[in-house]
């Protein structure tokens, strides 16, 4: 099978739009956190939410505008655009924009999310509700269907290979880059435009996931403090919002155009529970099953790895990750360091895993591990430095990123720094 | 010019994001005008709002110009 690379990084996230914002922002342990206003939350238990900064594209800001023209915009839920921002930006990174027919044959897309356009679906309904089915608009189905943000991608770029959208919840972003990887190992396409895409921050998904008891409530007047892995006073995660998109390419596809490589996709593993449908099987079998895979097919030991970038989600389950993480790395834990960078972005559901897998690539190329900020005290004694409110600078040859979704679907991508 | 006429291109000029100038009557939205079928059926849903009238889907399907459509709506509108 052929060995495969990353190219090109974009992203759209709570922190700023775009890869060097993001990532400055992040080492710098800002948090990406505030107040909804936007919507009434008067009635919701959880009233903040990581959103993005809307404005005119300066200083990090998100300006619709730059990344689809606003009569298309109409058509489409927010998702949609979060995604085509971050693959162009990728794409751009990347230097990769085919003209050729082979070329464009040659590249595809797998572009996933976790919920797709709710709050289109929502506000639909209540127009049938109140005006009939003659009111439906035909932009209604095709601006809200997740494989939709990999289309409008496809034919934005004239991307003419696999079209292909990942739906695994919060494993999303990470199952996109790892089947992408196998689709270019295979030799499906030279080149796959892949990651993930959310837009949950909504009057109806915030009822949803407050009535699953997964949001934090204790944190209204400081919502920066809320998103906090690890620590005893966590009390759920903070909603998120954004896209991540990376270039995955053949290595030798790389290295004949000369391309700039990131790192290597050298593992990645998958795993289900069979227990519950939100809550992780306690004993942390799943994420251990997945991490092992992934090691697996890497080659490497556990002990090899450097930086973990952890699903840390800010809800009891945090712990469940932390176990299993000891559990695989056995006497090697105190040589890791593994953080939570849903303390500064929040949860970014179906985009998590793709933003998280930059994060760890970024983390190979400046050889630094991101911080998990508001880790004041740790639920759980550890020797795994969790890389509380500052940077670690440190060796990162192996990144390994974990995703782990309702229904207990899981995922692990190993990164490698790139060598000859 | 009607004051139909004007509603018209000005629904038509929003929906299909082109410039006001580029909506005459001859226009065809297909054609001239940068639209896919999805977006005919998107403005004649506009109409009916606007004008708070029906247009049966028989008499959408010849709706093809902004012509066809002040003509119509002059016609039926209420």
């Amino acid at each position: 099978m052929r060995r495969v690379v990353v190219t090109g990084l974009g992203m759209v996230t709570p922190l700023g739009c775009g890869v060097d914002i993001t990532w400055q922002r992040l080492l710098s342990g800002k948090s990406g956190a505030g107040r909804v206003e936007n919507f009434d939350v008067s009635d919701l238990p959880a009233k903040i939410a990581c959103q993005l900064k809307r404005g005119d594209g300066t200083d990090g800001t998100f300006n619709p505008d730059q990344w689809m023209e606003p009569k298309e915009q109409r058509k489409v839920d927010d998702f949609i655009i979060y995604a085509m921002a971050a693959a162009r930006q990728a794409l751009d990174d990347a230097d990769w924009h085919p003209t050729s027919y082979e070329d464009q044959c040659a590249s595809g897309v797998l572009i996933g999310s976790g919920i797709g356009g709710l709050q289109g679906i929502a506000e639909t309904a209540l127009l049938l509700q109140e005006r009939g089915p003659r009111r439906v608009s035909p932009f209604f189905i095709p601006g809200r269907l997740i494989n939709l943000a990999g289309g409008y991608v496809s034919i934005e770029h004239g991307l003419k290979g696999p079209n292909h959208a990942v739906v695994t919840a919060c494993s999303t972003g990470a199952h996109a880059i790892g089947d992408a990887a196998r689709l270019v190992a295979f030799g499906d396409a030279d080149v796959m435009v892949a990651g993930g895409t959310e837009s949950p921050i909504n009057r109806l998904a915030m009822a949803g996931f407050a009535a699953c008891r997964a949001l934090s409530t204790s944190y209204n007047d400081t919502p920066e403090k809320a998103s906090r892995p690890y620590d005893r006073d966590r009390d759920g995660f903070v909603m998120g919002e954004g896209a991540g998109v990376v270039v995955v390419e053949a290595l030798e596809h790389a290295l004949a155009r000369g391309a700039k490589i990131y790192g290597e996709i050298v593992g990645y593993g998958l795993s289900g529970d069979a227990y519950h449908i939100t809550a992780p099987s306690e004993d942390g079998d799943g994420a251990f099953r997945c991490m092992t895979a992934a090691l697996k097919r890497a080659g490497i030991t556990p002990a090899e790895i450097d930086y973990i970038n952890a699903h840390g989600t800010s809800t009891m389950a945090d712990e469940i990750e932390l176990g299993a993480v000891q559990r695989l790395l056995g006497n090697s834990a105190a040589t890791v360091s593994m953080s939570s960078t849903k303390s500064a972005i929040g949860h970014l559901l179906g985009a998590a895993g793709a933003v998280e897998a930059i994060f760890s690539l970024l983390a190979i190329r400046d050889q630094i591990a991101p911080p998990t900020i508001n880790l004041d005290n740790p639920s759980i004694e550890t020797p795994i430095d969790l890389v509380p409110h500052t940077p670690r600078e440190r060796r990162i040859d192996y990144a390994l990123s974990n995703s782990f979704g309702f229904g207990g679907t899981n995922a692990s991508v190993v990164f490698k720094r790139y060598a000859h | 010019m009607s004051d139909i006429a004007e509603r018209v291109k000005k629904i038509v000029a929003e929906h299909l994001g082109v410039e006001p100038e580029k909506v005459t009557e001859n226009a065809s939205f297909i054609d001239d005008l940068g639209a896919d079928s999805l977006d005919t059926v998107e403005l004649v849903m506009a109409f009916e709002e606007a004008f708070n009238c029906e247009i049966p889907d028989d008499a959408a399907e010849t709706i093809l110009t902004v012509g066809d459509a002040i003509n119509f709506l002059e016609k039926n509108a209420a």
